[in-house]
């Protein structure tokens, strides 16, 4: 049978994407992240060698490789990892916690061992345009080498009898002369014209060179006499653009120690000047403009951030004979203290973005190309739909990007293009139409009232956690509060908005906003912080108070009668409660109030983390959800409390031992080890419906109308199929569905074996299938699975 | 469990409406706007097909999530 379960074809028909969430808003927001931004080394060297590079190379052992990362950048590398000035140390992020990395003295251990390499460096076709370099330098002989690359012919003018310039001064310890012949070898090489003991001024002047060359750059060094004959001009009236180094002439760029002055002896300054003059005089042969776009040339403040927090302090490794340097060894050594600067504040935090395997930069324009090419690309709705939408990442990013406000607005996106698969939500916004419905919904004022000043809202999940707890606080809130505490069982719509579904979130909100109006606006007390955080953004006009701060400021119920004080457990704070420090606060102070000593988790209160159900991240990317949960109960061996019911429902179902902190408000404190099981919807909407039927009995006095039992398929579950079936999402509405299709219709497959039924019906998206025998007017289920792939049947009757 | 013992499992089915044994057949699927041809046991007489719970599970959820990337 595999054959021809092939992969679907290639050829299968994309319909084009149309871009709708605003683009330079993706752009924006994808230009926020700053994890792409240079380390400090690199932005402060002015030519912006690859140190961390060239760190993580040599703390590998790699030598050539290493030297390979500085020679694409350094023209002269054999000279500058001996007298290199060395600005990227002085920025050194390392400098804060031990000393900065020693990143010249790398450089040198790099060319140290590996191969001697000649610079290979092949022209581009010759252009026309002849350039004068006045002064063989570094800074004149880097733009001579910069010029003769992009084909241009340079003639070096010199005004001694060699090149090089004070090169020639340094001591042979600190720069050996073959290293100056060895890097101005590539000169000759590439016949690059040289005229010695030409000095301008003495032998020719700036209007000599103007009639035979189309470009001068000045790299005469500083003007060491001040000898106002140097030009042909007026000194004072001489100038240098900052960022093109023209001069004041046409044609005519300065640059090297001229620039700076003599105070200022800068090796590797004088070479930055000469790639950035290059870059202008090609520029101006060219005829565009020789300013724009020139950002990040020379050193500059990177906007990187990089947390120290945590790490040890190393020192500098010392060299055993300085004479030499670094000997392999403590290169090595050396080189592993660099901390490899990054950002990913928000990654080291968020178990969605780290499963991604890349950064939210990345992701916004993976993002960005899924939703406007035409064939998204293979993760693109998955890495929309899996993040919790928590906003951790915005508090610990630097630049306050919130990631799940991208995943939201994308996801919008992906709905009104008509691409958001069905599988991704559809099963919890069916749950949100459930609780909203007849079955479950319920508004009243407290009895004996006809109006409201307050209104309870336990949220959809509380109630279907646990109806003894939603009677229980109900029971309490109108003891303890007067003017009338009326009641609101219904789904905030929190699961429509989740999933992009501006539609059904905006159908939830208004039926919400006019049961509210409706009872008269009363102030709106909330169970959940997730109907909280939603209803303060859908509903501005209403007032909210959280349940935690009625249950603070009035006290916790008396008589419960059960000691507490021998309880130990951990809080965990809702991610929804992250921006609420009073409801925090609170939850501490009724813990306190109980007598119970809790501790914190080391992400808590404004970091706290999502419990793996946020964003509806359980359905879209179960796997993720469950590695959430998993790390999230593992911080610390007490059972925990939590304050929402889907925080405990997702902790119980990954095994941990979690309270609501209504079960020990209400004294209870011993937890059953049988609620570790995986969530269960079906038990979930049970409870929902038995909790409207239960209070109207209780405080209202109304009976409902029971369901015909008669009419109902009575099922057998083994604990096993049950937890099978819950995990799999199976209602048990969805069995009975499909067993009461099989018995009327008589379709159904039989099991020579065993005589079990196998029937399969399909119900909205879903196809179910359900393995079941019959023991009179049970029927035992055995087995239950689903797919959303239509089958084509074509029944021959 | 190996290929055989799902064969053998596979092959326990048959309709119970038509009283017939299971054989395999061409059906075509569909998901996503995509239809396609594919290989299940199903009854010849009523068209009654038949998807094990491991292709479901597997083969068929793969290409839902392939087709839902798309
Ligand atoms: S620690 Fe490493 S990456 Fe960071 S600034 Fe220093 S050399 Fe560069
Ligand atoms: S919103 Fe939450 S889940 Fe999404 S990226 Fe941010 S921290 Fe991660
Ligand atoms: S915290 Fe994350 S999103 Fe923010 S700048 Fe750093 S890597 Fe980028
Ligand atoms: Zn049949």
């Amino acid at each position: 049978m595999a054959s021809a379960w092939a992969l679907p074809p290639k050829s299968l028909k994309l319909s084009r994407l149309f871009f709708q969430m605003d683009q330079t808003d993706l752009r924006e927001l994808e230009a926020r992240c700053i994890q792409e931004c240079a380390p400090w080394c690199e932005a402060s060297c002015p030519i912006h060698v690859e140190a961390k590079s060239l760190c993580v190379a040599i703390a590998a052992g790699k030598f050539a490789e290493a030297a390979k990362i500085i020679r694409k950048t350094i023209p002269f590398p054999y000279i500058i990892s001996n007298v290199c000035d060395r600005p990227c140390e002085d920025s050194c992020k390392r400098g804060q916690i031990g000393g900065a990395i020693s990143i010249r003295a790398l450089e040198k251990a790099a060319l140290d061992f590996s191969p001697f390499e000649k610079a290979k460096i092949r022209p581009l076709p010759a252009r026309s345009g002849r350039v004068a370099i006045i002064g063989g330098g570094l800074s004149g002989l880097t733009a001579a080498l910069e010029l003769t690359k992009k084909g241009y012919k340079a003639v070096i003018f010199e005004a001694s009898e060699r090149l090089g310039g004070r090169l020639w001064s340094y001591p042979d310890s600190s720069l050996p002369k073959e290293n100056i012949e060895r890097d101005f070898q590539v000169i000759q090489d590439l016949a690059i014209a040289i005229e010695f003991n030409r000095s301008l001024s003495t032998d020719f002047s700036l209007n000599d060179l103007r009639c035979d060359f189309q470009a001068i750059y000045l790299a005469i060094g500083a003007n060491p006499m001040g000898d106002p004959n140097l030009f042909d001009f007026s000194p004072s009236g001489f100038s240098i653009d900052p960022i093109s180094f023209g001069a004041n002439m046409d044609g005519v760029f300065a640059g090297g120690s001229i620039r700076r002055g003599d105070l200022v002896h800068s090796p590797i300054t004088s070479i930055s000047d000469g790639k950035r003059a290059a870059t202008s005089i090609d520029r101006f042969l060219q005829g565009v403009s020789v300013t724009a776009s020139r950002e990040n040339e020379g050193p500059y403040n990177t906007r990187l951030f990089t947390s120290i927090e945590g790490i040890e302090l190393a020192a500098r490794v010392s060299m055993k004979n300085p004479a030499t340097g670094y000997p392999q060894d403590e290169a090595i050594k050396e080189a592993s203290r660099c901390l490899r600067c990054e950002c990913l504040e928000c990654v080291k935090v968020c178990e969605y973005l780290a499963t991604f395997k890349g950064y939210p930069k990345k992701y916004i324009r993976q993002i960005y190309n899924n939703l406007s090419i035409v064939m998204g690309q293979r993760h693109g709705n998955k890495l929309i739909n899996s993040c919790s939408l928590c906003g951790l990442c915005k508090e610990v990013c630097p630049e306050d990007l919130h990631m799940g406000e991208v995943c939201k607005n994308a996801r919008e996106t992906m709905v009104e293009q008509g691409k958001m698969p069905p599988s991704a939500h559809e099963f919890a916004i069916l749950d949100m139409e459930f609780s909203n419905g007849e079955e479950c919904s319920l508004l009243r004022h407290q009895p004996g009232y006809d109006k409201s000043k307050l209104v309870f809202f336990p949220g959809c999940r509380l109630g279907g956690a646990s109806p003894h707890n939603v009677e229980k606080t109900y029971e309490y809130l109108t003891q303890r509060l007067n003017d009338g505490v009326g009641l609101m069982l219904r789904c905030c719509g929190a699961p429509a908005d989740w999933a992009g579904r501006k539609d059904k979130y905006s159908e939830a909100i208004e039926a919400l906003r006019d049961n509210w109006i409706g009872m008269g606006s009363p102030t709106v007390i909330t169970a959940c912080s997730s109907c909280h955080l939603l209803l303060r953004k859908a509903i501005p006009e209403m007032s909210l108070v959280s349940l935690w701060e009625i249950i603070d400021t009035h006290g916790i119920p008396e008589n419960v009668g059960v000691d507490l004080t021998d309880v130990a457990v951990a809080l965990h704070d809702p991610c929804s409660s992250r921006n609420e420090p009073e409801v925090q606060e609170a939850v501490r102070n009724i813990l306190r109030q109980l007598g119970i000593s809790s501790e914190e988790l080391p992400l808590n209160r404004r970091f706290t983390e999502c419990c793996g159900y946020g964003g509806l991240m359980c359905f879209a990317n179960r796997e993720l959800s469950a590695n959430v949960i998993r790390t999230r109960i593992e911080y610390s061996a007490k059972d925990y409390v939590a304050y929402c019911a889907v925080c405990q429902d997702h902790f119980l179902s990954q095994g941990k031992k979690s309270f609501h902190l209504l079960d020990l408000i209400f004294g209870v404190k011993e937890l059953d080890d049988s609620l570790k099981r995986p969530v269960n919807y079906s038990l979930i909407r049970d409870r929902r419906s038995f909790l409207k039927k239960r209070l109207l009995e209780k405080f209202w006095g109304e009976t409902v109308r029971a369901f015909d039992e008669s009419e109902d398929v009575k099922l057998h579950l083994s604990p096993e199929v049950r937890d099978l079936i819950a995990d799999r999402l199976i209602l048990d509405d969805d069995l009975k569905k499909v067993i009461q299709y099989a018995e009327e219709s008589g379709r159904k497959l039989v099991n020579k074996a065993n005589g079990h039924f196998l029937a399969h019906h399909t119900l909205g998206n879903v196809t179910f299938w359900v393995e079941y025998s019959r023991d009179e007017d049970v029927f035992a289920v055995h087995n239950a699975y689903s797919h959303r792939m239509q089958i084509l049947e074509e029944p021959k009757r | 469990m190996s290929d055989k013992q799902r064969n053998e499992k596979d092959s326990q089915w048959s309709c119970a409406e038509c009283g017939v044994e299971l054989t395999l057949g061409s059906v075509e699927v569909q998901y996503m706007g995509s239809r396609y041809p594919a290989d299940l046991l199903r009854c010849e007489k009523c068209g009654q097909v038949y998807v094990p719970e491991e292709l479901a599970n597997t083969k068929m959820a793969l290409i839902e999530k392939l087709l839902e990337d798309k």
